[in-house]
């Protein structure tokens, strides 16, 4: 199996050499958000060397100032005592400022990766292909830019925070207590095995529950996700007890895991301290004895206890990071998947660009397969001239939205090619292509904002007076001036309130709007009522005068006002013809246009 | 699609923190022993680790001074033996914790779920999904945090440090007082940073929120971005959000870089102090090398009881902020609550009656009169009402009022002559199913998603109702797909068309079996065929259940055996479709479609002027005629 892009993602049993694949891709794409910040990041690094070599001093100048001011004083010889008193206010300082820099610094660093991560992956996710998104779900791709990408935030916030600092304070600590008593150090040395084994003992066993505690959490998600998005039917069916009772069932997983990820610390932490009191009794006997044979001064053994005490102090905090880290690397892992994935419609390398399209349409050789045995467009040609209105029609699965979807871009061809004036969709501009040619669906998705944003979607550019000319255009303008604040309504979550005959309109408007030379409506109009449908036929009339159109709808209505009829059986193209010829033949569509009719009265 | 915020409650007066926080004594509850237990073993934890400093004095004084090697082990192991009960104690602190801290958490998070699927639609209007779920998940994680480590810490080191300081005066008074004077600007700090902080974690909280939700919009709304190529407008919006996530970040990290000055500022001007005026007090003989020995040793112990508070005062000021939002929902009043004694039907006839409703929705500005006006309208037991009216003048908001989705602001909904509001909605909603135009399916099986309504039923029964209702529904598809009715479909399972979600959301109000049925345009993304096949198979269904449809097309209404014509909030018509198109000119202008006049024109054109609906038999005459502009918006009227 492969773990190329998203493949196998929910899988827990990674071989060796499929885990080392996935770590490289992270890591490559670590480095890459990191070069960018190699300047601020040796700022951070020479910030932490600094404070932390400053904070360690602190236990020797005391020894100095214990040992050699003492007895200098005595003498009244001021100067160890006012050295060792400012050398310690001075590391204060050092230590402070410099601290204070680095967490600046760092947020700094962070947040300009997440930025730039949530960019690229935000980027990519608009990059990558309908097919893509239809097959990886929804709920998947937000949870990689929500959750995942929480991780890291949280780790670059915080965790990477006392990581680097915790680390560097322990290098230094250790580092000052072998300059000022070697065989402290040597305590310090034989103490590392314990912990060695402890720490050992505790990422083994924290790196499965970490990552069950990620699958429950996203367990829980789905299903709270799942649950507000769909109120009404959850009400509606009295759905609300079972519901609780899963989402309980999934409440305790996760509780559950999390109790057990606890309960490691529980054993890890108190295990570090431990060992470091322990130390501390090792250093004070060994020290104790030399002390008495005037073999140490006893500012010394003071400075050598403290150090040993505080070697251990960053360890906590690292390991509670460490369920940080290891989320944080693990959405990397995932994220870095989606990232891999190679757009299956990709941009052109060498686009070319169309600034005026006339609109003509051809498909020559093409055919569309999921895979070799699931063919769903069998090789076809089909010539569209420029400003011709052709409707597709055919049963649900015939084939049209996959068309359609092809003429979008939104498909690319298995084999041959789709071409707009003569261009290869392939090589098109994306600008271009997606200014020449438009499709409106049937579900009109509205984004949260204005109305009137929401129109302005089909040209960004477009003043006040272009918008409402478009949704008077397309019969939209009354409803919108009656609703709450105009064009300024906000549609809230989902188009909220504005029904799904409204949404359509306002999708229409959008399009209208957008003023494409193909346009292409895929059961735009089903949800509209008569009148609104009348005067959406009406607007189209002029707006489908200078331009391509192909018009998928399940009422024949719109055969009115189509120039050519293509009816659609098992991804193939049965009929072609004018209506009037069609509907006068003994066809297909014939018997369709008569059972439709019967439906009318 | 600009960011929106949506803090419906903010502006109520805030509490303290203290105050806030203290509202969840409601969840701890029963495992308030625990933590206080566990806080009692923190606190001995840190004494003993107090006493050690008094060891290595009585040490240093001692054997080491007196050049007693014998009395190096004893002593050595009495450290030992204290720092071992100080690890005991600690684990002893975290494991206490460990279940009632997860379980304060899930209680919450349960408790969350539950009031919000309690919540009324209307509340949902308004709450967009992302900022539900980061209170659901990050601020509950947040809180149990808090309460296990965060609250008992905050207890435990501040008694560390008062007893801390408590023995440093003790050791040397003055010593001790300039120590202690000198943290005394901490608190100062720490008391000013206390407020700047909060409002930036809320805010930062609330603009994480925004993000989340311009993340769902930009995948669920995916196919609009690519269809107009407007990627690229959507990212600048989403960077537009995502940096000012970043400034608010950065301004908080400004505020925690220059609490951290102050945290390692003031112990090392209070400690450089000690150290000069110590040297100089043991050189005079007023305390021995001991004492000093163990003042810092101390003073080691109390430093990161010392600088935790900063740290632990912002992690209080976060948890509070996460326990207003969480509370910001639990506090959000239900309008639509079940009745105190409610009424029981046992075998419903299904008389659905409207008596005078009004309906206006709660932000609908005072210029606009109520959506619904006084709606009268009865429906027989067995009756199929088709509900027909222009696009947005209500209907699925009357639909909705039928199962209290939204209650009525002013008359009555009757089922059997009893007021809707009077049932439990658990009972109301056995009774009346409903199937909305937008289909929601969940991330189930084919064979839940359709048994949704009929939980109580299992085996054979179960079977029976599910493939009755998915053969009247049109819904064999179902069985081709990839494990067949097992087949998960919704957000997390297979994508299926809107003509297919329809069948199976028509499929799950069916199999209801309910006394009223309630559809909301259900047909409309099938294609002809297929509706004309429901069709027939409703017609069964319909014959002996109440049915409320609204209906956009001539096919739909002929499911009914009456019309009932909504216009201006008020049913102006009801009556059969044959006699509604006679009598009602707002009715024609709605359900006469624009074939009958592109068919009626040439005949008119002809010589016999025909009475609309047009002929329908046969092709028409002059097929050209089919692509005539139509222009005449009022033709069929």
């Amino acid at each position: 199996m492969s773990v190329t892009g998203v493949q196998g993602e929910e899988r827990l049993d990674y071989t060796k050499a499929e885990s080392r694949e996935i770590r490289r891709r992270s890591v490559r794409l670590l480095g890459s958000l990191l070069r960018p910040q190699r300047a601020k990041l040796w700022l951070t690094a020479a910030a932490i060397v600094v404070s932390s070599a400053a904070q360690a001093a602190g236990p020797a100048i005391i020894a100095f100032g214990i040992d050699q001011g003492i007895p200098a004083l005595v003498e009244q010889n001021w100067y160890p005592a006012a050295f060792a008193g400012l050398a310690y206010l001075l590391t204060g300082v050092v230590g402070a400022f410099l601290i204070a820099m680095y967490i600046r610094l760092s947020a700094r660093i962070g947040q300009a990766i997440l930025i730039d991560l949530r960019t690229r992956v935000f980027l990519h996710t608009q990059r990558l292909s309908l097919e893509f998104h239809e097959s990886y779900t929804s709920g998947r791709i937000i949870s990689r830019q929500t959750s995942d990408l929480d991780a890291i935030r949280e780790l670059l916030d915080e965790g990477l925070t006392l990581l680097v600092r915790g680390l560097m304070y322990m290098v230094f600590t250790a580092g000052a207590l072998v300059i000022i008593d070697p065989t402290s150090g040597l305590v310090l040395l034989v103490a590392l095995v314990p912990l060695g084994i402890l720490t050992r003992w505790f990422q083994v066993r924290s790196q499965a529950l970490f990552r069950r505690s990620r699958v429950a959490s996203a367990q829980l998600i789905v299903k709270f996700v799942e649950t507000m998005t769909g109120m009404r039917a959850v009400q509606a069916f009295r759905s609300e007890k079972r519901n609780e009772a899963e989402f309980g069932g999934l409440v305790e997983d996760y509780r559950d895991v999390n109790a057990r990820v606890l309960g490691l610390f529980a054993v890890y932490n108190p295990g570090l301290a431990f060992i470091g009191n322990t130390a501390v009794a090792a250093t004070l006997v060994l020290g104790g004895f030399r002390v008495v044979d005037g073999a140490l001064e006893i500012g010394v053994l003071l400075a050598a206890v403290l150090y040993t005490k505080r070697f251990f102090d960053p360890m906590e905090d690292m390991a509670m990071f460490y369920n940080g880290y290891q989320s944080a690397s693990s959405a990397l892992e995932k994220i870095s998947g989606v990232l891999e994935e190679e757009p299956s419609v990709p941009d052109p390398a060498h686009p070319v660009d169309l600034r005026r399209a006339e609109g003509h349409v051809g498909f020559e050789g093409v055919q569309f397969e999921y895979t070799r045995d699931r063919v769903i467009l069998p090789r076809f040609d089909l010539d569209l001239p420029a400003g011709q209105t052709v409707a597709l029609v055919g049963a649900t699965g015939a084939g049209k939205t996959t068309l359609a979807k092809l003429l979008a871009r939104f498909y690319d061809p298995s084999d041959g090619v789709v071409t707009l004036d003569g261009v290869d969709l392939r090589e098109l501009h994306p600008k271009d292509l997606r200014r020449a040619i438009v499709m409106v669906t049937q579900e009109a998705y509205l984004f949260s904002g204005s109305v009137a944003d929401n129109i302005a979607l089909g040209k960004p550019a477009a003043t006040f007076d272009e918008i409402v000319a478009a949704a008077k255009a397309v019969g939209a303008h009354e409803f919108i001036e009656g609703l709450p604040n105009g064009y300024d309504t906000d549609v809230n979550k989902r188009g909220g309130r504005v029904s799904a005959g409204q949404r359509q309109l306002i999708s229409f408007a959008r399009a209208f709007l957008a003023d494409p030379a193909v346009l292409i409506l895929d059961e735009a109009t089903s949800s509209l009522d008569i009148p609104s449908e009348r005067l959406v036929q009406e607007g189209l009339q002029t707006l489908l005068a200078d331009r391509t159109a192909v018009i998928i709808a399940h009422r024949l209505s719109t055969v009115a006002i189509a120039d050519r009829v293509l009816v659609m059986e098992q991804g193939r193209i049965i009929e072609d013809g004018s209506p009037a010829d069609l509907i006068g033949g003994s066809g297909r569509f014939a018997a369709m246009h008569a059972a439709w009719r019967d439906s009318l009265v | 699609m600009s960011a929106i915020s949506h803090h419906p409650a903010s502006d109520q007066p805030r509490l303290g923190t203290v105050r806030s926080l203290w509202r969840l004594r409601l969840y701890v509850g029963r495992s308030t022993p625990a933590f206080a237990f566990s806080a009692l073993a923190a606190l001995i934890g840190q004494l003993v680790a107090l006493t050690i400093p008094q060891v290595l004095e009585s040490m240093v004084d001692g054997p080491l001074a007196g050049g007693d090697p014998s009395a190096v082990v004893p002593f050595a192991l009495l450290v030992f033996g204290l720092g071992t009960v100080e690890a005991l104690m600690y684990g002893l602190r975290r494991w206490l914790v460990v279940g009632p801290g997860t379980r304060v958490e899930a209680r919450m998070r349960n408790a969350l779920y539950a009031k919000l699927q309690d919540l009324p639609v209307s509340f949902h209007d308004r709450w967009p999904s992302g900022q539900l779920l980061s209170r659901a998940v990050s601020d509950l994680g947040l809180i149990r945090r808090w309460l296990s480590f965060g609250l008992v810490l905050t207890v435990v080191n501040l008694i560390t440090i008062i007893v801390g300081v408590g023995i440093l005066i003790s050791m040397n008074w003055m010593l001790g007082l300039v120590f202690l004077v000198c943290s005394l600007p901490l608190w100062v700090v720490g008391y000013l940073f206390e407020g700047r902080y909060s409002e930036m974690s809320r805010r930062s909280q609330d603009q994480a929120g925004d993000l989340a939700t311009a993340v769902e919009e930009s995948v669920h709304g995916i196919r609009v971005l690519k269809a107009f190529g407007r990627g690229k407008h959507a990212l600048s919006t989403f960077r537009a959000q995502a940096e000012s996530l970043r400034s608010t970040e950065i301004a908080k990290a400004k505020l925690d870089a220059n609490i951290w000055v102050w945290l390692i500022l003031v112990p090392a001007v209070a400690l450089s102090i000690c150290l000069g005026l110590g040297i100089w007090l043991a050189a005079n003989g007023v305390i021995t090398v001991g004492t000093l020995v163990a003042f810092f040793a101390t003073a080691t112990v109390l430093a990161w009881p010392i600088e935790s508070i900063g740290f632990l005062l912002a992690f209080s000021l976060d948890a509070r902020t996460a326990t207003d939002r969480f509370f910001e929902v639990l506090d959000s009043e239900n309008e639509i609550v079940d009745p105190e004694a409610p009424r029981v039907l046992g075998e419903p006839h299904g008389a659905l009656s409207f008596t005078g409703v009004h309906f206006r929705y709660q932000d609908s500005p005072d210029r606009f009169d109520d959506l619904l006006d006084g709606v009268d309208l009865d429906i027989a037991p067995g009756e199929t009402m088709a509900l027909v009216g222009l696009t947005g003048c209500g209907k699925t908001t009357l639909t909705a009022l039928t199962t209290r989705l939204y209650d009525v602001t002013a008359g009555s909904v009757t089922l059997d002559g009893v007021d809707v509001r009077a049932f439990s909605r658990e009972e109301l909603r056995r009774h009346i199913a409903m199937a909305f135009e937008d289909a929601t399916l969940f991330s189930a099986s084919v064979r839940e998603n359709v048994l949704l309504g009929r939980p109580e039923l299992d085996g054979d029964a179960a079977e029976e109702v599910l493939h009755e209702a998915l053969r009247i529904a049109q819904a064999g598809f179902v069985h081709d797909l990839p494990d067949g009715i097992d087949t998960k479909v919704g957000e997390e399972g297979m994508s299926l068309s809107g003509g297919q979600r329809q069948r199976l959301a028509l499929a799950r109000a069916v199999a209801a079996k309910p006394a009223v049925l309630v559809l909301d345009d259900p047909l409309s993304a099938l294609d002809v065929a297929t509706e004309a096949r429901v069709e027939a198979e409703l017609r069964n269904v319909l014959a002996s259940t109440t049915a409320l449809i609204v209906a956009h097309r001539p096919s739909t209404v002929m499911l009914a055996d009456r019309v009932a014509l909504l216009e201006a909030g008020r049913i102006t018509a009801v009556g059969t479709h044959s006699e509604l198109l006679r009598e009602s000119e707002h009715y024609r202008f709605v359900i006469s479609s624009l074939e009958d006049e592109a068919e009626a024109r040439p005949v008119q054109a002809g010589a016999a002027a025909r009475p609309a609906p047009a002929d329908t038999d046969g092709p028409g005459p002059d097929h050209h005629e089919l692509r005539a502009p139509q222009t005449t918006r009022g033709a069929a009227s």
